[in-house]
């Protein structure tokens, strides 16, 4: 009986030896995978079991962490001012995951980040407790304040950069919410952000990040960047070869103009002044959907940018000639989020130079040693500087004597280009009110700024981006510059 | 007598009884638990725990009850057997204990119970009778071959132990349980024992028929239909169990003893191919109609899809608890296997071991197992007589098949069934009806060491000699 003993006990060795193996590739081949499942509670646990690291702006933290009790998550997440830093930091929820900042830089914000592998380690020797990173922000909260109380009650969004390095220094939408009324994992939580959720203003939407509009007339500037660069026109203050009336192509309608106009034959600067539609109509079908296309690629659209939080895309269209004569105009299917236009006047204002957006300037370690310095970064080359400073003359005419007088800095220089988009079919809901502009010292420009006001109220095309969001604008422009100095 | 080195487990002259060893083993298995013990405290509230001394105190009682028991009644008996088990025992009562003091665990019996109570006073309780069986078995079963006498009634009261939970109500979901009063006794765990008990003696019988009489055909040995008989019976038995209780384990147990036990007695190959033809038709078609197979089945196949999710997070929970002890676990006491919830302390304990003790600390106690495989499988080996030899590898197969089946199923290997890891998981039916099976193998081993009477002198050695002329 011993041959089948043997034999047996080979097969219940094969039984331990798949065991073992079995064991050996779950918590060594498979546990990375397993570890990071959504369903796996315990990152949750281990998020909250220390104070996170806070997220801070001009020096001073916009988030904190509070003890809590009756969970197996032992901080939450508080916000100072939460409405008015919720688009950039997002949400860090015990109950509903993370958003935007707090998910992206959720490694150094917990510490278990590889970067802080060498302050973990040492904390481990020390006996140290286990603390989170901080992130700091390139923000400018007078520039932020200035925006979120610009927009007041009203639904839209401001995006602030520094051109010359692409720098974000305000991100606000409206209306916002308080990411600490669902911050812990309550039913008292889930209602609460259940009723956010429901809010038919969606104050959780990103806007300034992740909605698109379409640019109105504060696309001319990239059409005009776009005749120049092309060679179409080279004399901005020669006059161009616009008829008006001037009938969209293939078609038997007229563009209109918002108002008895001079835009018969106008020069570039004279068009942008009274923001022409025949004028910037006409050049966007004379240079083709390609071209327009490809200045549009060089200003940053028709891609994602991360900042590192998502932004959408920004679209010009593939079109037919009349709708591309419309998108020349920012109507049609363009659509551009606010930082998109921030973006393009910060190329223009740059003298030609797309800075790569960013908001994270520092990441430091617990101990508050830098382990990452952002360094700007050139995005693309959007026009020549030759040709970018043309379009600032341009759009400096129009703050000082055109649709945008509503954003003049006594003692700064500052251009700008309004827009109302039209919204809707026929042009049946409250149309959007665009502003963006740039302010210019000595030493270059240090800001650059675009607005959009969702219910912007008007009847004439201009007055209103000039009314409602130019203001806004250079309420964001002089917080920068006063911080400044 | 001069100083004999043999350290085979057959020596047949002058066997060392290697008791000295055992008792030096216990006393390291014993510590091993203690310390666990200082470690679980320490790291849960900081301190030594309070009970630490009358765990401490309670284990060794036990494991020196058990060793002088075996001294004085097993002399020979395989050094290992004993200081493993309690080595499971005890690391399995600190594991209980560590999970009684898990929140989400007291929250949850509270919300469904209205209280809680630890479990670990009671497997404590129950490691004492099971140590008292274990010392009973030794005592009365003075040779393993009077076993043999009661063949026949051990199958009546196996049948009578699998039957008798048809009748009360499944607990979730498996009718495996008789529920007296305050206790709920697994009745399947006494029943591996008894069928054991059972196929040794009617194997042993009929082994020579089952091995002689059958026909050659396409290369293998065709049994006799008569011969057939009981292997059907017994398949059809375990499907029953299957269909009725549904008990995946279970059947899974018994049919592969039974096919392990054939293959031993009649060393023919054959047995194997159609044990494994009859499990897989068996299996098939339990599967095709079963719900709760098919549950199980499909759980098996993705644990993490929603709809797997929603019945039960058990199997994932458990997987992501291996996967976080990594390769040396977050430690005693600072894992969080409890969310498994539901069993965390019973089938799912591995999950703890696999979490806090790590991929290092899965290793070892999967080596001892193996270990206590080994020694039965070796006792078999050295066993002289056939029911012996059969009833250990029975026993010691049934263990390595349960200890695969319930390991198997919580690491995501096979599809999971309700069955328990020996001496570790809570549960009072599983570690008496264990302690009794190594009782039972220590006594089987004890009588296969034991050194053979001298052979008298044969007076008529001399006489005897060939003297050539």
């Amino acid at each position: 009986m011993n041959k089948p003993l043997r034999r047996i006990a080979i097969f219940c060795g094969i039984l331990m030896l798949a065991l073992m193996v079995r064991t050996n590739y779950l918590q060594y081949v498979r546990a990375d995978e397993l570890n990071t499942r959504d369903e796996n509670r315990r990152i949750r646990i281990e998020r909250y079991a220390h104070e996170r690291g806070n997220i801070i702006v001009d020096g001073k933290a916009v988030t904190g962490s509070v003890e809590t009790n009756g969970s197996d998550f032992k901080y939450k997440r508080v916000w100072k001012d939460g409405p008015l830093w919720a688009p950039v930091t997002g949400y860090s929820s015990q109950a509903f995951d993370s958003s935007q900042l707090e998910n992206l830089e959720d490694g150094i914000l917990t510490g278990n980040s590889d970067q802080l592998f060498f302050n973990r380690t040492l904390g481990m020797f020390t006996g140290e407790k286990k603390q989170g990173g901080n992130v700091v922000t390139t923000l400018n909260g007078a520039a932020q304040k200035a925006a979120f109380k610009g927009l007041g009650d009203k639904k839209g969004a401001v995006v602030a950069l520094d051109p010359q390095t692409g720098a974000i220094l305000a991100l606000a939408s409206t209306p916002s919410y308080d990411p600490s009324v669902f911050a812990g994992n309550s039913n008292k939580d889930s209602e609460a952000r259940e009723k956010l959720l429901k809010d038919k203003d969606k104050p959780m939407l990103n806007r300034a990040l992740r909605e698109t509009y379409p640019p109105g007339s504060t696309f001319k500037v990239v059409t005009a960047a776009a005749a120049l660069e092309n060679g179409l026109y080279d004399d901005i203050d020669a006059k161009t070869d616009s008829p008006l009336p001037w009938t969209l192509p293939q078609t038997t309608v007229p563009l209109q103009n918002e108002g008895n106009i001079p835009c018969e034959n106008a020069s570039l600067r004279e068009a942008l002044r009274w923001s022409c539609n025949t004028v910037f109509g006409k050049m966007s079908d004379d240079l083709g959907n390609k071209k327009m296309i490809e200045q549009t690629d060089k200003f940053g659209f028709n891609k994602e940018v991360f900042t590192p939080v998502r932004a959408d895309a920004s679209i010009y269209p593939e079109d037919n000639k009349p709708q591309n004569a419309m998108a020349g105009i920012g109507q049609a299917s363009n659509r551009t989020t606010p930082l998109q236009m921030a973006m393009v006047a910060s190329a223009i204002a740059n003298d030609g130079k797309l800075m790569q957006p960013y908001m994270v300037a520092k990441r430091q370690a617990p101990n508050l040693d830098d382990i990452y310095t952002a360094e700007p970064e050139e995005l693309s080359r959007a026009l020549s500087g030759e040709n970018a400073q043309k379009v600032q003359q341009m759009m400096e005419t129009v703050v000082k004597d055109g649709t945008g007088t509503r954003a003049q800095i006594p003692g700064v220089t500052v251009g700008g280009k309004t827009g109302t988009a039209q919204h809707g079919l026929n042009n049946s809901e409250k149309p959007y009110a665009w502003f963006i502009s740039y302010a210019k010292t000595d030493n270059g420009s240090p800001v650059a700024v675009a607005v959009v006001v969702e219910d912007g109220n008007a009847n004439r095309d201009d007055i209103s981006g000039g009314g409602l969001a130019a203001p806004i604008a250079r309420d964001v422009m002089k917080a920068v510059i006063d911080s400044k100095q | 007598m001069s100083v004999v080195t043999n350290t085979t487990t057959i020596g047949a002259i002058d066997a060392p009884s290697r008791r000295n060893t055992e008792l030096m083993m216990l006393v390291f298995a014993i510590a091993i638990s203690v310390f666990a013990y200082a470690n679980v405290g320490l790291a849960l509230d900081g301190s030594l725990p309070s009970g630490m001394f009358g765990y401490g105190a309670g284990l060794i009682l036990l494991g020196g009850v058990a060793h002088l028991v075996v001294r004085k009644f097993a002399p020979y008996a395989d050094p290992l057997l004993l200081p493993l088990a309690t080595l499971l025992n005890g690391l399995g009562l600190v594991l209980i204990w560590r999970l009684d003091q898990s929140p989400r665990l007291i929250q949850r019996a509270e919300q469904l119970y209205g209280a809680y109570s630890p479990d670990a006073p009671k497997q404590l309780l129950y490691s004492a009778i099971g140590v008292a069986f274990f010392v009973a078995v030794l005592m009365i079963l003075k040779d393993h071959r009077i076993l043999q006498r009661y063949t026949y009634i051990s199958m009546v009261a196996a049948l009578i132990l699998l039957i008798i939970p048809m009748f009360f109500p499944a607990v979730n979901g498996a009718k495996i349980w008789i529920s007296l009063g305050p206790f709920s006794i697994q009745p399947g765990e006494f029943a591996k024992i008894l069928i054991a008990v059972f196929f040794s003696g009617y194997l042993m019988v009929k082994r020579d028929a089952l091995a002689l009489a059958s026909r050659r055909f396409m290369g293998i040995y065709l049994p006799r239909g008569r011969d057939l008989g009981p292997i059907i019976t017994i398949w059809a038995l375990s499907i029953l169990i299957l269909v009725f209780e549904t008990d995946l384990g279970t059947s899974l147990l018994f049919f592969g003893m039974f096919v392990v036990m054939l293959y031993v007695a009649t060393e023919r190959t054959s047995w194997i191919v159609f044990g494994l033809l009859m499990s897989a038709v068996g299996a098939v078609g339990v599967a095709s109609f079963e719900s709760h197979v098919q549950q199980r089945v499909s759980a098996w196949l993705d644990p993490f899809s929603a709809e797997t999710w929603a019945q039960s997070d058990q199997l994932g929970q458990s997987l992501m608890a291996f996967a976080s002890g990594g390769t040396l676990g977050t430690g005693l006491g600072q894992g969080h296997s409890d969310l498994i919830m539901f069993a965390a302390n019973a089938d799912f304990i591995l999950s703890t071991v696999g979490e806090e003790l790590g991929l290092a600390g899965m290793m070892a106690v999967l080596l001892v197992y193996a270990l206590i495989v080994e020694r039965g499988v070796r006792t078999s080996l050295a066993a002289r007589d056939p029911f012996g030899k059969l009833l250990a590898i029975g026993l010691s197969g049934a263990f390595a098949i349960q200890i695969f089946v319930v390991a198997g199923g919580v690491m995501g290997l096979i599809p999971l069934s309700g069955m328990t890891m020996p001496f570790l998981a809570y549960g009072g039916s599983s570690v008496l009806a264990n302690w009794a099976l190594i009782a039972i193998l220590i006594r089987i081993s004890d009588t296969a060491r034991r050194p053979a009477p001298t052979p008298s002198p044969s007076t008529d050695a001399e006489m005897t000699q060939v003297v050539r002329p």
